[in-house]
């Protein structure tokens, strides 16, 4: 146990890639590795502060995409899930990576694989879901404003998609959650913070940001929404499987059921 | 334009659209180049759900509900006293931008009610799509309805702009179709769906050749049926299908149990129930075909000219050949694999992957996600334990029904007694 340490880490995911990097290179044996705002010293452990770099971090992703493509994208979007315990988890799976032959990620009888497996598909569907969710509401100055609240950090890996689908508007996309946000200004994808006084969320209640034409464009969508429903065939229960409660204060056409 | 005339016409007009069940928005590849609006080269999005629990992923509309035809299934049909609308084509227009731009939808799904002739209609269609696509630069997801009867010139031009042209069959038997909707010919369905299927092919030809060669309807042709509105068998549905998968290379047929809207001798009474069960089997066998390397006549045939109704078509095939079973799970074959009941497709592959690593258990099968309550009977794996113990094909469904819930369990709750 003499030499097992904690890894401490900025939070950054290119933090964690260095902290792995650390591990590998000067062989330490780890007993975990924390972002250095939740760390917690361990009783016999000591602990190691990582200094994010860049270079170790591009290595040790070029590392691992040669070894399997869909290991990488697995373990960036597991890393995604801010789940606790995570980075110990990751770090496992790596060395796995590296130990075995060369398709050790496609091992569905192992624990650590099927757990990170696990992890990426949450935040793949989170990500997914986002993607679908979101509601743009034009602001009076020409700017497509959406607010949204995910389980996971998924603003990263949805950045590409509305980059390309919405290339001639302006838009912003907020996480109310994390507090940070992407503003696309018709070049680049930029991370904004912005001090929101009230929440835009789709609520009935109508704010001075957006114009009148906006609130008939929802009442529009919303009027569409429910001349989609066949009343024989109603199933509340799928409705709700597939559109779960915690996202309607954010879909326009939920406005009157929140 | 008029909000409140507007918000009139999508309700008629949306409302008419609905009994059309495609939704999807996907296998398209039309990538944002030009820095337009919209690129629909991912996956499809389901941006909402309906009430109902189906997906809403376009703005699906008719250009008009007036119909110059008499079809007794169809709720715009030209003796029905309803409100009647119509949209002009830069209205859609709008409200496809609109809607897409606020990340509502995919795109446009645009059908009509038949008027004055089916080239008028056609073009209106094809006008909108252009619109979009050369004035709007719009890169989203249009699908089409093919008017039975269009030209095959104005199908081309549909093609061009479309990434999905679809036209729906109804009526899976021509007897029906005659019963049915007696103005309309069985040949005005299969002539548009045979244009756009050459076009298809040809375009394949020749972009192989000529790399810039315009795009031809990228996601391909579907058609849909209406299901028991007429007394067809599950097996005249299923090789009719069967049929339009192979002949006209449809990426998809669609089942649409059918919802009384008509008091008509000639269909079920208004207030019957929606045949839902019925309708989910039929898509169970769709998915058996086309991704489980079953054959139709397999499943259906004339000793079994039904699909179970209590079990999955899968499950009721394979009680029907035990012969074929207990299979080694470390040992079997992929397409042996894809047959067992309980294993889908996503399961199949981590099987076979994971077996390369070791040999598996039960433990390692329940973990990758297998729905052991089925399979279990069916195969052997690296374990004493086995399920199969000669079996009676009864007693494993009895043994099955009674250790599971199904999501229709309730209506036929009487047969169920049976086992219990």
């Amino acid at each position: 146990m003499s030499n097992s340490k904690i890894l401490i880490y900025d939070g950054s995911f290119n933090g964690f890639l260095t902290a792995i990097f650390v591990a590998f290179e000067e062989k330490i044996q780890v007993s975990d590795i924390q972002k250095n705002s939740v760390s917690q010293n361990g009783l016999f452990s000591d602990t190691e502060t990582i200094f994010t770099n860049i270079e170790k971090a591009k290595r040790v992703w070029n590392g691992i995409q040669a070894k399997s493509s869909s290991a990488i994208k697995n373990i960036y979007f597991a890393y995604m899930s801010e789940s606790k315990g995570v980075e110990l988890l990751l770090y496992r799976y790596i060395r796995k990576l590296f130990a075995g032959p060369s398709s050790g990620h496609s091992d569905y009888s192992d624990g650590i694989v099927l757990k990170v497996g696990q992890l990426a598909k949450s935040v793949g569907r989170e990500k997914h879901r986002m993607e679908a969710f979101v509601r743009f509401q034009l602001t009076k100055d020409d700017v497509y404003f959406a607010t949204i609240e995910p389980d996971f950090d998924v603003l990263p890996l949805i950045s590409k998609h509305f980059r390309s689908r919405y290339a001639d508007q302006q838009w912003i996309i907020y996480d109310v959650k994390r507090k940070y946000g992407l503003f696309y200004d018709l070049e680049r994808v930029e991370i904004i913070s912005l001090d929101l006084q009230e929440v835009y969320s789709n609520s009935l209640k109508r704010s001075s940001a957006f114009g009148a034409q906006e609130y008939d464009y929802q009442d529009l969508w919303n009027n569409y929404f429910k001349s989609t429903h066949i009343k024989s065939r109603i199933n509340k229960k799928l409705h709700t499987q597939h559109v779960p409660k915690r996202y309607w204060k954010y879909l326009s056409e939920k406005k009157e059921a929140v | 334009m008029s909000f409140e005339r507007i918000k009139e016409k999508l309700n008629i007009l949306a409302d008419a659209a609905k009994y059309d069940v495609s939704c999807s928005s996907s296998g398209s590849k039309r990538t944002n180049t030009n820095k337009g609006l919209g690129d629909s080269s991912g996956v499809g999005i389901c941006h909402s759900y309906t009430e109902d629990g189906r997906c809403v992923s376009l703005l699906k509309i008719l250009m008009t509900n007036y119909c110059i035809f008499d079809c007794a299934y169809c709720v715009t049909r030209k003796s029905n006293d309803i409100k009647r609308a119509a949209f002009k084509i830069q209205e859609v227009v709008d409200l496809t931008i609109n809607f897409y731009r606020r990340n509502y939808i995919e795109g446009l799904f645009l059908s009509s009610g038949i008027f004055k002739s089916a080239d008028y209609t056609m073009e209106r269609l094809v006008a909108v799509a252009k619109k979009l696509r050369t004035e709007e630069h719009f890169n989203g997801y249009i699908h089409l309805k093919s008017i039975p009867g269009a030209s095959d010139e104005l199908m081309y031009k549909a093609g061009l702009y479309a990434d999905r042209l679809s036209i729906n069959i109804e009526i899976p038997t021509i007897s029906g179709l005659k019963l049915l909707a007696p103005d309309k010919k069985h040949e005005d369905f299969i002539r548009p769906m045979a244009k756009v299927k050459n076009e298809i092919v040809q375009f394949k030809a020749e972009r192989k050749i000529i790399k810039s060669t315009p795009k031809f309807a990228p996601a391909g042709q579907s058609t849909q049926m209406i299901i028991g509105a007429t007394g067809e068998s599950d097996k005249e549905i299923m090789y009719s299908a069967t049929h339009y998968y192979k002949k006209y290379q449809m990426k998809r047929v669609y089942y649409s149990g059918y919802v009384p809207i008509a008091d008509d001798e000639r269909l079920p009474a208004l207030g019957s129930q929606v045949p839902m069960l019925r309708e989910n089997r039929l898509y169970q066998t769709d998915w058996l075909l086309r991704f489980y390397g079953f054959q139709v006549k397999e499943l259906l045939n004339d000793r079994h000219p039904n699909l179970d109704i209590d079990v999955d078509p899968k499950l009721g095939w394979a009680l029907r050949n035990l012969d074929f079973f207990p299979i080694d799970v470390n040992t079997a074959d992929k397409a042996m694999l894809a047959r067992v009941p309980g294993l889908g497709i996503q399961s199949v592959h981590k099987i076979v992957s994971a077996r390369r690593f070791r040999k598996l258990s039960w433990e390692h099968l329940k973990k990758i996600g297998v729905a052991l309550n089925r399979a279990k009977y069916f195969m052997v794996c690296d374990s004493a334990r086995c399920e199969h113990r000669d079996l009676e094909a009864s007693t494993i469904k009895g043994k099955i029904l009674g250790n599971s819930v199904g999501k229709f369990r309730k209506e036929h709750s009487t047969q169920l007694k049976l086992f219990a």
